[in-house]
């Protein structure tokens, strides 16, 4: 399966925040290392117990943007979003602010703003009265695509999209869609989670030795030729009643395999057997080379797909001719995305 | 393939609407909402989902909702589980999927837009989690239907058909969002059939929300009165089954009206406060009736946003007053969040649902709560029942962030 001209989309640049520090070197050099990082453990509250969780690190110095007005009040999530961003477009945010770039902004969340949400929710609970109104419109979904904007001074479509993990594929692809109807001049596709106890607690319920981590991954998609490119995004194979998930993994990898050449395979699988056995298996047969990122980072939900996306990016611009990503997500569905090399290997089967 | 996709033509489709369901606090269905937006009527009651007694608010549109549900594929498992907001979107969906006359398919994406969805089990699993740490007995399913995806894929069950999902939570703008985004798949030729529409209850957490930041009404609801003092929150859901007019005219379907324009842009002014003078809200009228190919003078009804709050009813009619120049004087406007509230995620597609009816039926909803038109209108405001006949509607949606949209549609005839 081959592209158009007009389908033909390429990767502008790449941001990330994780639990390595913030800038995709430091997920980078994370990720290469092949060693889990360290873990924290933070209260959870009501309890004597405490869970355990991978947090992005503070940031060594305050960077510029966070004295812009509209970020000073801002809770992590949109903190992590907009340093992945601003990394992405390095010069072309520029470019946005002076009005010779139109921007199409999504951003990708599962559990989004939850610091501020429970914050608020526990204030309307102890007395309404006081329930801060600084706090409440932080709560929303699309808070940290607005500041992005805000940011930018961008007025072009700006969505928020909300679902499982493998969200953030879907993101790429409506950003192309974008990009190929001309809609916009480039669109930066953005996933971002953060840590709260609330969602840490929430999913040791389905598995006790998963551990969050939080973070941002972005990717900046024009239609100028770069050395990487936008090969392919699978359908959504939905996890439902009549298609168990595994089913749904499965037709993931057959529809990227069977129509896409890769010889880098970046997966979402942690090191959790049950969590992790229908893409282990969908996989198994896999022989070239592997990357698993959140046995290194914790499962980072809409940033860990972003950052899987990130770490195949990087390793077409090295070198592999061409790179899939899989992201089974929690509770939606089974997506892949294919990146591969300009001039280099094709990706036809 | 989502991309490349593997469904595309060159042709741009017309793209029709064939099936519409509503449920807002006038009531359940296309006909008992036409006859009270028609009539202008109100639905506006003391809250009794939470308490209020400590609020600066009392009121707001809530739903009369029994345990009764539509017959579907859901099994009596997934019906146990289903909050508040599935239920409302279970209703407009089974009305809007019955009339269409859809079968189960392989290929159907579905694009809803929401705000906070299933919140109140949010909401009650942290009142667990807090007040009895070590109980998590229905925690799990808490955790799992109160994700959007969850309630998507409930139609999904419910219906029998499969396709990606698309969930756009742009605030008060999500709804009409949502219908754009279906609107370009079928357009663009990227599906032939696209379910549709936008959902949302009323939540402890987004009431305390809003009244904290003094923009409920503690009078009435009153869009483009000079003494407006805040909105109403409502809660229901609408959906759309919109498809290609090549595809309603094949199986013979029923067209309710035709969406023939979409804009959607970005108000970066600030996070709660629309730009004074609605640029954003300009961008999309006007990238709307471009896509339309019409002139505001064409334009026979605008539903506003209208929320009934100080600054947005001012930046909205200086948007509209800017937009349509010279012929604004005779476009009528109203908001039917003075009849039903502010559904939020829903808003728009409710919203772009009356505008269907009032196109079907040839009469314009009222707001029958003003009683000293904002002098910034320089627009008509409908504020009495009216039949007249019009060609156009344009329905706008902003929401907190600056998300701005805006649809128009054409009647069927």
């Amino acid at each position: 399966m081959s592209a158009d001209a007009d389908d033909e989309v390429f990767v502008c640049g790449t941001g990330a925040v994780s639990p390595a520090g913030w800038g995709t070197k430091l997920l980078l050099d994370a990720v290469a290392s092949e060693t889990p990082l360290p873990l924290k453990e933070i209260p959870r509250p009501g309890t004597d117990s405490s869970l355990r969780v991978r947090p992005v690190p503070p940031l060594a110095t305050r960077p510029p943007w966070l004295a812009h007005a509209r970020l000073r009040r801002t809770s992590p999530i949109t903190q992590y979003a907009v340093a992945a961003a601003l990394e992405a477009l390095g010069a072309d945010a520029a470019r946005v602010t002076d009005g010779s770039l139109r921007l199409g902004i999504i951003v990708c969340v599962m559990s989004g703003c939850v610091n501020y949400s429970r914050r608020f929710y526990d204030e309307t609970l102890r007395d309404p009265a006081t329930a801060s109104p600084l706090v409440f419109p932080e709560t929303v979904f699309n808070a940290p695509g607005s500041h992005i904007a805000a940011l930018l001074g961008s007025n072009a479509i700006n969505y928020t999209l909300v679902g499982d993990p493998g969200t953030f594929a879907q993101g790429l692809a409506l950003g192309a869609d974008w990009l190929t109807r001309g809609e916009v001049d480039g669109c930066l596709v953005v996933g971002a989670e953060e840590i709260d106890w609330l969602t840490s607690h929430a999913f040791r319920l389905f598995h006790r030795n998963i551990v969050l981590s939080d973070g941002a991954g972005a990717v900046y998609l024009r239609k100028e030729t770069t050395p990487v490119r936008l090969a392919a995004v699978s359908d959504s194979h939905l996890f439902l009643q009549s298609r168990p998930r595994a089913t749904a993994v499965q037709r993931m990898r057959h529809q990227l395999t069977e129509n896409y050449n890769a010889t880098l395979l970046v997966d979402g699988v942690q090191n959790l057997p049950r969590y992790d056995e229908d893409e282990a298996l969908a996989w198994e047969d896999w022989n070239a080379r592997r990357i698993s990122p959140k046995k290194i980072l914790g499962e980072g939900l809409m940033a860990a797909a972003a950052w899987q996306s990130v770490l195949a990016i990087d390793a077409v611009k090295h070198g592999v001719g061409s790179a899939f990503v899989s992201i089974v997500g929690t509770n939606q569905q089974a997506i892949g995305a294919a990146f591969s090399g300009v001039g280099r290997d094709s990706v036809e089967p | 393939m989502l991309f490349p996709p593997s469904r595309r033509s060159s042709e741009v489709h017309r793209v029709v609407i064939t099936g519409a369901g509503i449920v807002t606090a006038l009531g359940f269905g296309w006909k008992t909402n036409a006859e009270g937006f028609r009539a202008g009527r109100t639905a506006f009651r003391p809250v009794t989902l939470f308490d209020v007694s400590q609020q600066r608010a009392k009121m707001a549109a809530e739903i009369s909702l029994n345990d009764d549900l539509p017959r579907t594929k859901l099994s009596p498992r997934q019906i146990t589980r289903l909050d508040r907001a599935s239920k409302l979107l279970l209703h407009a969906a089974h009305e809007a999927w019955t009339q269409s006359g859809w079968e189960p398919t392989e290929y159907l994406p579905i694009a809803l837009g929401t705000t906070s969805g299933g919140m109140s089990l949010g909401e009650a699993y942290f009142r667990q989690a807090t007040q009895m740490p070590g109980r998590n007995r229905q925690q799990p399913a808490r955790v799992s239907h109160y994700q959007a995806q969850r309630q998507a894929l409930d139609l999904a069950d419910a219906f029998e058909f499969q396709g990606p999902v698309t969930i756009i939570s742009n605030a008060c703008a999500s709804g009409a969002n949502a219908i754009g985004h279906a609107w370009h798949l079928v357009r663009t030729g990227q599906a032939e059939c696209v379910f549709t529409g936008g959902y949302d209850a009323i939540s402890h957490l987004v009431f305390s929300g809003f009244d904290s930041l003094q923009a409920l009404s503690t009078t009435s609801c009153r869009p483009f009165d000079a003494h407006r003092d805040g909105l109403a929150l409502g809660e229901g859901a609408a959906m759309l089954a919109i498809e290609s007019l090549d595809s309603a005219k094949k199986r013979g379907a029923e067209i309710l009206g035709e969406i023939v324009g979409y804009g959607a842009a970005n108000d970066s002014h600030h996070l709660t406060q629309p730009h004074p003078q609605g640029t954003a809200a300009v961008a999309t009228m006007t990238a709307a009736a471009r896509a339309a190919q019409i002139t505001p003078e064409q334009i026979g009804y605008i539903n506003a946003h209208g929320t009934a709050t100080p600054l947005n009813d001012s930046a909205e009619a200086a948007a509209i007053n800017t937009w349509a120049g010279t012929h604004v004087s005779r476009i009528p406007v109203s908001s039917t969040k003075a009849s039903i509230g502010h559904l939020l995620g829903a808003a728009g597609a409710v919203e772009v649902a009356v505008c269907a009816m009032a196109l079907r039926g040839q009469w314009l909803p009222p707001t029958m709560t003003i009683e000293t038109p904002d002098p910034i209108c320089a627009f008509p405001l409908v504020r009495e029942p009216r039949d007249t006949k019009f060609e156009y509607a344009l329905t706008n949606s902003f929401g907190f962030g600056g998300a701005n949209a805006t649809l128009i549609l054409r009647r069927w005839s």
